[in-house]
């Protein structure tokens, strides 16, 4: 027997339905994008001229922190678990989650982790200042008491991941409709699977290092402190032995996304299915040996920097061979350019932009002067934004329409997505420049010739920031008042079981597996 | 509709051109005159090997990364163009060639081979530490460096100049707005000069650019790393690990002369470090220690305790009506000259002269209304530091 949702507050706080979490997940991380964007706007503002003039350095630093912390876990990462509750089932043919009463709890500490992390900011101490790696001791023997808060928030958080991943896996091996082979996946279902097992791997990392640190901290252990035999460039090893699998963590669902969106707008399918399963495994898995290309001026021995030289070039292959596929998907297709795939496209451009910068830092003798300056910030803004970021929105303007029954107003998605992209290079583009120049990042406050293209570099990111709203405007605009979406098939070239549900698909979809052929 | 992809094609390409842009500015820099503003776009070549060697590898990089990014986006944009579907192109339905899949597995390996020739060279000469002339211990310290020339007897700390009120837009801000220190390290040209670097408490990482040399200043090891300056000048550089409130704030300044030139500076600079010892036998009055007292507080304890002495509460605590400041000389020496091992507060004996330290003490002791009127001569810090 089909029944609907549950009335009143009950059907979010109780909810067991993928499609609920789902959109709990996607509204929850999308305050945290704006919340992150704030602080963004703090830093974009104070740097917008030489001189302090709207705050202290050390409350800068706990903006710099929070935006960091704040976006990559409760922006960037929430929002692609919200996208895997929503979608994977569909895709898959499956009726729910495989644990849907975890995947309720998994949600919901997720605002007590980020309420603990946030309430730091009111205390005496102050917030997290030791910038989203948190190097110790900095964050040990130097840091404000609050940063117990902080690692108490992280493990909330990462537990939250971890159960969310568990769930996918369970989801994915287990769920699939009769006919979905794994050969036949979609590859937002692949992306996803292979990103659950590296979060799986590597969160319980993050909890361990956190916990050295609450160690060191409360009960006299010395990991990082040389006073007491302890090493501070462990701390760096352990937390970039989580940090750089983490940075596929956020990109490879984005993958997924545009392989999804590229060929339906293309109205050709995806070049190299399997290859493209191929390469993302091949990331994963050397992810996992190349964390210390972050590390290159710590002083490790000569063997070890070669070594992580070699490994690091090795991920531009794979990486490259996505890129390739996309294009060779769009080649001799029948295009057309509705704002999910002017998403997908500018995704494809500016992430490969970010690779690039990538590959150049990945030869130690040269990242010597590109790092810990804004070259690297120009870099992880290109694969994090323009690229995670933005394939987000492409896959949410791609599926807005079969998820509310509504259709976005075209015009405005698309004038929505121009001034997010021109205001994003405008903001992103000339931190290369100042980083080249010698401009340090995590800077307060900066010499007087890096102010030019500060104040660009400002402005750019006033104009990302404002496009964010209009987003939001768009989204609740479609959801009041959107006309209606076609029955089924929002777009002309779209494949996949979701396609065959109505628009909005019922409350529990699926509940009798169709037949994949 | 065409308008859109024009648009589309110019704003995808507006990132490639300012690329090459950067590139062909540097070829202006290398013609001499040193690029700023609008015209800072690229690495700058700088003066030793390791510099030049960074630059040229950092060039062959970006003209490679134009290079696939002109033939990818070429053809991608080419099909944006002529595979529109409002040209009523039809798609094709080819999905699959093992053929073009191994081709661009195999030329990104190639050209990765290729580009690691010279990242491997130039890694390998960057770790030849051996057979230096000359040794300097760099230390960072919450938020100032310190050089040390190791078997001359000469040390001392090099920290910002620039004042608050320019940082906070009260007094004009100069030409080397926190670009500029109390005492630059003076280096001869032309000696390979190896560099020892640590740090007293958090980490640190000393970076000049002209110099190509960037290294972390990690509390309990010492890292090692050179440079041979080819040509004389002052280079500025910064501290690029994030180090806490002051991370901003404590430049490099290195000034690069002749050696005969440098070889006076040492001379001169012995000299003067006598001349600060046999200081410490003077006697001061209490105004004297309350002014030069101010003065170096200010420089070397009120990024911390404030100007005010009031700290910041949860993380410096103030000196206002501080138990130390106003109770037992012999504990505030302690503290001052010993630091407070595992916290922000370090141990300024081997920063700071016995002077300025008795001058501090003082200082702290009767400024604020702190009116102990206790006097520290420069004399007792020595008997202090004698006696441990
Ligand atoms: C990098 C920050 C920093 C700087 C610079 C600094 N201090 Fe401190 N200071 C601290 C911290 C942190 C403490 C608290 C130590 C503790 O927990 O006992 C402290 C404590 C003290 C105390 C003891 C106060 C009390 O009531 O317990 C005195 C006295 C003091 N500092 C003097 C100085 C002097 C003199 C200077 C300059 C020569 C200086 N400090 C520079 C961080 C700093
Ligand atoms: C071609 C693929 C890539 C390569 C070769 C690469 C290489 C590197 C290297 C060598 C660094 C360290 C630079 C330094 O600090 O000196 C770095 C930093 C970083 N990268 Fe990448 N990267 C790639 C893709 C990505 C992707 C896909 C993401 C995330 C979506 C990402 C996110 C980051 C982040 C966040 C940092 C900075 C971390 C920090 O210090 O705060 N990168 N990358
Ligand atoms: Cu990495
Ligand atoms: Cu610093």
């Amino acid at each position: 027997m089909a029944h609907g949702p549950e009335k009143g507050i009950g059907r979010w706080l109780f909810s067991t339905n993928h499609k609920d979490i789902g959109t709990m997940y996607l509204w929850f991380s999308f305050a945290m994008f704006l919340l992150g964007g704030s602080f963004a706007m703090i830093i974009r503002a104070e740097l917008f001229e030489p001189g302090m003039q709207l705050v202290k350095p050390e409350f800068f630093n706990q903006m710099t922190t929070m935006h960091g912390l704040v976006m990559v876990f409760g922006a960037i990462m929430p929002s692609f678990v919200g996208l895997a509750n929503w979608m994977i089932p569909l895709q898959i043919g499956a009726p729910d989650m495989a644990l849907p009463r975890m995947n309720n709890l998994s949600f919901w500490i997720l605002p007590f982790g980020f309420a603990l992390l946030a309430s730091t900011l009111f205390m005496e101490g102050g917030a997290p200042a030791f910038g989203w790696t948190f190097y110790a001791p900095l964050s040990t023997t130097y840091a404000p008491s609050t940063v117990n808060f902080f690692i108490f928030g992280v493990h909330i958080i990462g537990a939250s991941s971890i159960m969310g991943s568990i769930n996918i896996i369970a989801t994915v091996l287990n769920m699939r409709a009769p006919g979905m082979t794994m050969m036949k996946l979609p590859l937002f279902v692949w992306t996803w699977l292979i990103t659950a097992f590296l979060l799986v791997a590597v969160m319980p990392v993050l909890a361990g290092t956190v916990t050295m640190m609450l160690m060191d901290i409360n009960f006299g252990t010395s990991f990082f402190d040389a006073a007491g035999g302890g090493d501070p460039v462990l701390f760096q090893h352990v937390f970039w032995f989580f940090g750089h699998p983490e940075v596929y963590i956020i990109i490879l669902p984005a993958f997924g996304v545009v392989s999804a969106v590229i060929p339906t707008f293309s109205r050709k399918p995806l070049f190299g299915y399997s290859s493209m399963v191929y390469a993302t495994s091949a990331i994963a898995f050397l992810s996992f040996i190349v964390w210390a290309h972050h590390m290159f001026t710590v002083g490790m021995p000569l063997a070890g920097e070669l070594y992580f030289m070699y490994a690091t070039m090795l991920i531009a292959v794979p990486t490259g061979v996505k890129v390739f596929n996309w294009i060779t998907t769009m080649f001799r297709g029948s295009l057309t350019f509705e704002t999910p795939m002017l998403y997908a496209i500018a995704f494809i451009i500016l992430f490969t932009i970010g690779g690039f910068t990538g590959l150049m830092m990945a030869m130690a003798p040269v990242d010597i002067q590109y790092h810990d300056t804004y070259f690297i910030v120009s870099h992880f803004h290109y694969v994090m934004v323009a690229g995670a970021v933005f394939a987000m929105t492409s896959g949410i303007y791609y599926w807005l329409p079969k998820w509310t029954g509504k259709m976005y107003n075209e015009t405005m998605g698309k004038a929505q997505f121009w001034v997010s992209f021109i205001g994003f290079n405008i903001a992103f583009f000339p931190q290369h420049f100042l980083g080249l120049a010698g401009m340090p990042r995590r800077y307060a406050d900066y010499a007087l010739q890096f102010a030019e293209w500060n104040m660009v570099s400002s402005i750019g990111a006033f104009m990302y920031g404002a496009a964010q709203l209009f987003f939001l405007y768009n989204v609740i605009q479609t959801i009041v008042a959107g006309k209606p979406a076609p029955e089924e098939k929002t777009w002309e070239g779209a494949e996949g079981l979701e396609w065959t549900l109505s628009s909005p698909p019922p409350y529990h979809s699926f509940t009798t597996p169709p037949e994949v052929k | 509709m065409l308008s859109r992809l024009k648009r589309l094609v110019a704003y995808a390409l507006t990132p490639l051109l300012l690329l090459s842009f950067a590139g062909l500015s540097s070829a202006k820099e290398a013609s001499g005159g040193s690029p700023e503003g609008w015209g800072l776009l690229n690495l700058p070549i700088g003066v030793s090997s390791l510099s030049r060697n960074s630059y040229e590898l950092h060039m062959i990089l970006l003209w490679v990364c134009v290079g696939i990014g002109v033939v990818v986006f070429g053809i991608m944009f080419y099909s944006m163009i002529a595979h529109r579907k409002s040209k009523g192109h039809e798609p094709a339905t080819f999905h699959e060639s093992a053929k073009v899949e191994l081709l661009w597995t195999i030329i990104p390996v190639i050209i990765l081979i290729v580009l690691a020739a010279p990242a491997t060279t130039y890694l390998v000469e960057r770790y030849d530490t051996d057979e230096a002339d000359m040794d300097i211990k760099i230390t960072g310290y919450q938020w100032k460096w310190q050089y040390e020339y190791l078997g001359e007897g000469v040390q001392f700390m090099s920290e910002l100049t620039t004042p608050e009120s320019a940082i906070y837009g009260d007094t004009p801000k100069s030409e080397f707005y926190l670009s500029e220190v109390s005492e630059p390290l003076v280096l001869p040209v032309g000696k390979k000069i190896r560099f020892l670097v640590t740090s007293k408490d958090v980490i640190h990482s000393w970076w000049v650019i002209d110099l190509g040399v960037k290294k972390d200043a990690i509390p309990g090891f010492v890292n090692e790393t050179w440079v041979r300056i080819d040509e004389p000048g002052v280079y500025r550089g910064f501290c690029t690990e994030l180090c806490g409130k002051g991370h901003a704030f404590m430049p490099v300044v290195v000034n690069a002369v002749p050696e005969d030139e440098y070889n006076s500076w040492l001379a001169d600079k012995k000299v003067a470090v006598a001349a600060e010892r046999e200081l410490a036998k003077k006697v001061f009055t209490l105004d004297e220690l309350m002014a030069q007292g101010e003065e170096a507080y200010n420089r070397s304890c009120a990024a911390c305790h404030m100007a005010n002495g009031e700290g910041i509460p949860g993380a410096f605590p103030a000196l206002k009506d501080s138990s130390v400041a106003l109770g037992s000389v012999k504990t505030h020496l302690d503290v001052v000259v010993n630091g407070v091992a595992g916290t922000g507060m370090q141990a300024f004996g081997g920063q700071l002269s016995e002077v300025d330290l008795a001058a501090i003490i003082t200082y702290e002791r009767n400024a604020w209304g702190n009116d102990t009127k206790d006097i520290v001569q420069p004399v007792d810090v020595l008997k202090f530091k004698q006696g441990q």
